[in-house]
């Protein structure tokens, strides 16, 4: 048996049930790593916490569901006594009187958690190099990013921090970290989550959704955590419960490659990567056509203008006065405060996002640029639309690049955001996708995004799978196991 | 502030009124409505705005927003859509307010006002859906805003459902204006959408005040008078915007467009215009609730539940009760008290029954602290009261103190009369015996009463009540006083 | 062409969201604002006329709760994360309205 941090969460399981491991002796091997952080992975955790919860659940006459595998959560889940930033200085020290709805459920099925992870302020970045904390690194290549916002937790997992973890993705957030780091990063349809307990970016758009190292565990934890909460208005009734893949073949099934995506501004080597996981697709049985999506090469721009708009209301909570951080040095009034609290807590991007959205929002503005980025998307969705009359899946790379160095792209906001140019038409849409690592470009990870019309998370984890399988992937980065 | 001649101005006046629903709980979190208890004790992430929560809204205050629309003539909107208001306040732990913009739930109705000199018709622009904000206290320093040490928020309020109703400038005097506030309070407490009480907040009306020429058709410029907390001081303060803006236009000036609060200590208006920019609300659809598409049946059971309302009641009983408008109004709430009088009226005659309900009835059980409906007075009880002064068994004063007995026993009036012998003397020869007993025990007054000093008719009166232990019929005993004094 | 991001309406958008911007970030802020409003204005080529906007990409509505209490948070709960309390309340910087 590979030792204890190495196991995925179905492989913890078994060990579990069949009495070769109990979740103390899993809690430990992850806490020791977690100790042990040399990525950069996590801003918190609670070793006692931790400890006390693998005894209780050990102690129990009958495992729960999950009864003893760790998992790592992004900062920007609440968690009720735990730490808990979103990767700002605003919310330094605080600690939630509440637990999210998602994490909730996975403690409730005998989840351990065993720390928060490291993530852009407000999950806004792609490279986690805008936490007001830490840089965090990418397992593959200390020197690179692990992608963002989810960097942490992506880091966490294909580190063996972690077994899986939980990420939130709102332009690709999850999906572009797991491309960066090797693992298998999941965007659920919008809705499928609840977002209660998410602190919010941009509410339109965000979702929670699994890291793991393997599709099927990733669609084990999202069963876990899918469907309705009274809390959240826009949380959907699940009607299919997600189920384990098994699929071994693509018989039968249609797959579009969205042209716009395979073109300029993809890097060679991962345009190569996913052009043989193309092939391996045509072996498995599947049919492969050129798909369009013609307005999706609008998807930044309309981005850009929703996110921020939304997260400048978002963020207007932070105010210094029911929590966070707190100033004794404004000499002046109320405005003053306000302004010093908001000014000093908030970092760069931030900042810069909350400065286009308020002037999207603003009154002169609002037509010109919130109203018709709205329109956008619409057309963007019915892109998909028409895209999925023809064809079950969409395929394309999740990332243009592979993981780029730290300190790249920092000072021009712009290149940073083309990062997400192949996951933030799927977020627009509302729709799932997959990222599963489908081979190296000169040694570091490429990440292959397979979306499908909204409910489908069955399907798509049935394609990831299979093709998961006929991969082959190695998820260990070298030196790191 | 100087008389004004309104013969050659026509004030426009507009109403926007926030009322607090009768909820259990707040608009978007599950935490109970509450007033007076300890500060952020009715609090949670939710309503405190902690980071990562969500609103769910309160189906029941969609039902009451609707029932209002409905009482209102409104549409209610097929499609209705909340909005982010953003500003920033401390009262306002989002930093927006969820509330409606251009999709609000009731739109287009309009209400018949009834008063004493008739009827006046008032559009109804909206009503929409939205959330209160927190209190803020300021501590120290007298408890003004100004100088005050510091200030402190108390959230319990924070997050309460509010409906705004907003009118038509179809408004032209302050009288008006309270007479339409007035009857809106009686129909929201009808359908118990609100207490509507002023006093605590529970109703509060601006006004949009314009003034323009006589005759004229186009809009002056208005100003907005911020949250007069009484009846009194809506009407005062309105007036008083009246006659400054009256007064600037006359010296040639103009109406600036701002916000004014009304002081009514000091029977002034104020400019509440801040030292900063003007507001910029980027207004934006609330990403995190959905539509509100109510059913079409839906609505319509609601229409068929609604009750009579306080207008359609008192026009019917000024019409068919002959009653007048001011006891209409004053017996038209709460619901309990239209039933107790429509019972009492049912049974005698209804100017009696109002005067009687209306008048002692709640002035001897207000000393008790009792409502009508809860005291020992029966409907019936009062009927048969009303009843046996109506035969001459009991005068108006006689009927008091049995409706006193009644009132502590419970006892029927008749019951009370025959166990107390408070019976009106109706045997005439015992009362002429009285009164040739008092003639002839007080031989001066007789002597002048009989020389045509009429006043002394009433003394006769008095001194027969008092040996008559109050049972006498006065009427009857002034007749025989004239009578036998030869003066009839 | 996109509008003119100069050093007033950073100013104004700054105050509008209450961020206090150092001089030196003004200046950055305005040459980023500008040169990012360059890139999201190509949706202004787009014919939108016909095109409805999308506020919820969810077909949902009518989502709402029975007017039944939940429990609160205890007073002690509510306040333990502010950063100053006065007379059980949220405290707050003096300030002229
Ligand atoms: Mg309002
Ligand atoms: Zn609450």
């Amino acid at each position: 048996m590979s030792a204890p941090h190495e196991l995925t969460a179905e492989q913890c399981l078994a060990a579990l049930r069949s009495g070769d491991t109990t979740a103390t002796d899993l809690v430990e091997a992850a806490l020791a790593r977690v100790e042990d952080d040399r990525w950069g992975s996590f801003l918190a955790h609670d070793a006692d916490r931790a400890r006390e919860r693998a005894r209780e659940i050990d102690a129990m006459p009958e495992r729960p569901p999950l009864g003893g595998v760790p998992i790592a959560i992004k900062d920007a889940l609440s968690t009720r006594d735990l730490p808990t930033t979103s990767g700002s200085k605003i919310l330094e020290g605080f600690r939630p009187v509440y637990t999210a709805t998602c994490v909730d459920r996975l403690e409730r099925a005998g989840a351990i958690v065993i720390g928060k992870t490291n993530m852009d302020e407000f999950a806004m970045g792609s490279s986690t190099e805008n936490s007001a904390y830490q840089v965090t690194r990418n397992p593959w290549d200390a020197e690179r990013v692990p992608g963002g916002s989810s960097g942490g937790s992506a880091a966490a997992v294909a580190a063996f921090q972690a077994p899986w973890a939980l990420g939130s993705d709102t332009g690709g957030s999850i999906r572009q970290p797991a491309a960066l780091c090797g693992i298998v990063g999941m965007k659920p349809t919008y809705g499928a989550v609840s977002r209660y307990g998410l602190i919010a970016f941009a509410s339109s758009l965000d979702q929670v959704g699994p890291f793991a190292r393997t599709v099927r565990d990733s669609a084990l934890l999202l069963s876990h955590i899918v469907g309705r909460d009274e809390m959240d208005s826009t949380s959907l009734d699940w009607a299919e419960p997600i189920r384990l893949p098994e699929a071994t073949d693509l018989r039968g099934v249609r797959v579009g490659v969205v042209e716009e995506l395979m073109g300029e501004g993809i890097e060679p080597g991962v345009r190569a990567a996913v052009e043989v996981a193309f092939d391996r697709v045509r072996d498995m049985g599947a049919t492969i056509e050129r798909v369009s999506l013609p307005t999706s090469g609008y998807g930044i721009a309309t981005y850009y203008l929703l996110a921020p708009a939304e997260c400048s209301a978002n963020l207007a909570r932070f105010d210094g006065i029911r929590y966070g951080a707190h100033l004794d040095d404004v000499a002046g009034d109320l405005l003053e405060h306000y302004e010093q609290v908001r000014g000093r807590g908030f970092g760069p991007e931030v900042k810069r996002r909350i400065m286009l959205g308020t002037f999207a929002l603003a009154s002169g503005y609002y037509d010109a640029y919130y109203v018709r980025a709205q329109k956008v998307r619409t057309l963007i969705r019915r892109d998909f639309e028409a895209a999925f009359a023809k064809v079950d899946y969409l395929m394309s790379p999740t990332s243009p690049t592979t993981a780029f160095p730290l300190g790249e792209r920092v000072s021009d906001p712009y290149s940073m955001y083309l990062s997400d140019v192949c996951t933030i038409p799927v977020s627009l849409a509302g729709i799932p996708a997959i990222s599963i690592p489908c081979g190296l470009s000169e040694g570091l990870p490429v990440g292959l995004q397979i979306a499908g019309p909204a409910f489908s998370e069955n399907g798509l984890f049935d394609v990831a799978y299979a093709l998961e399988q006929a991969l082959a992937f190695d998820p260990s980065p070298p030196g790191v196991a | 502030m100087s008389a004004v001649d309104l013969s050659r101005w026509e004030p426009v006046i507009g109403l926007e009124i926030h009322v607090q629903l009768l909820t259990r709980t707040k608009m978007f979190c599950g935490c109970a409505l509450s007033f007076g208890d300890a500060p952020n004790s009715h609090t949670c992430p939710v309503c405190l705005a902690h980071p990562g929560v969500l609103p769910v809204l309160n189906r029941e205050a969609v039902r009451l927003a609707i029932v209002t629309g409905l009482a209102l003539g409104c549409e209610i909107a097929p499609h209705s859509q909340f909005h982010r208001k953003n500003y920033f306040y401390p009262d306002l732990s989002k930093a927006y307010q969820i509330s409606q913009y251009d999709e609000p739930i009731c739109v287009g109705g309009h209400v018949s006002v009834l008063t004493p000199d008739g009827e006046f018709e008032v559009g109804i622009t909206r009503a929409h859906l939205e959330e209160d904000a927190a209190k803020l206290v300021h501590v120290g320093g007298g408890g003004r805003r100004a100088g005050a040490e510091s200030s402190g928020v108390d959230f319990n309020r924070g997050g309460t459902p509010l409906l705004e109703i907003v009118s038509e400038p179809d408004i032209r005097t302050s009288a008006q204006a309270g007479a339409f506030l007035r009857q809106l309070r009686s129909t929201l407490r009808r359908l118990g959408v609100s207490d509507c009480n002023m006093d605590e907040g529970s109703m509060r009306a601006d006004a949009n005040v314009s003034v323009r020429p006589a005759g004229s058709t186009e809009l002056g410029t208005k100003t907005e008078l911020k949250n007069m907390n009484s009846f009194r001081f809506l009407e005062r303060g309105v007036d008083a915007e009246i006659a400054r803006q009256v007064a600037i236009l006359e010296a040639g000036g103009a109406v600036t467009q701002e916000t004014l609060h009304y002081d009514p200590d000091l029977n002034e208006i104020h400019s509440l215009r801040s030292k900063e920019e003007a507001h910029d609300y980027r207004y934006f659809p609330e990403p995190d609730l959905v539509p509100v598409v109510p059913d079409r049946s839906w609505i319509e059971e609601l229409r068929a539940g609604l009750p009579e309302l306080p207008v359609d009641l008192r026009r019917r009983w000024v019409r068919d009760l002959g009653i007048s408008f001011e006891d209409a109004e004053v017996l038209s709430e709460p619901r309990e008290l239209v039933a107790y009088f429509e019972d009492v009226a049912g049974r005698v005659d209804a100017k009696a029954a109002a005067n009687w309900v209306r008048g002692e009835l709640r002035a001897q059980l207000r000393e008790l602290g009792q409502e009508p409906w809860e005291s020992r007075v029966t409907p019936a009880h009062l009927a048969e009261l009303i009843g046996l002064i109506d035969d001459r068994t009991l005068s108006v004063p006689l009927a008091k103190e049995v409706l006193a007995e009644v009132i502590a026993s419970g006892a029927a009036p008749a019951a009370v009369v025959e166990e107390k012998g408070l019976g009106q003397i109706s045997d005439e020869g015992a009362l002429v015996e009285i009164v040739e007993r008092l003639l002839a025990e007080n031989p001066d007054q007789a002597a002048q009463l009989r020389e045509g000093k009429d006043k002394l008719v009433g003394f006769f009166v008095g001194q027969a009540m008092k040996a008559s232990g109050g049972r006498a019929d006065p009427a009857r005993v002034g007749a025989l006083v004239r009578e036998k004094s030869g003066l009839s | 062409m996109p509008p003119v991001i100069d050093d007033a309406t950073v100013r104004h958008v700054a105050r509008l969201a209450r961020l206090h911007l150092e001089p030196g970030e003004a200046r950055t802020m305005e040459a980023e604002l500008s040169g990012i409003l360059e890139h999201v204005d190509v949706i202004q080529s787009l014919d939108l006329d016909d095109v409805p906007p999308t506020t919820h990409v969810l077909a949902l509505e009518n989502v709402m709760r029975d007017d039944v209490p939940r429990p609160s948070l205890s007073v002690e709960e509510a306040l333990r994360e502010a950063p100053e309390v006065v007379e059980g309340r949220f405290a707050v910087v003096k300030f002229e309205p």
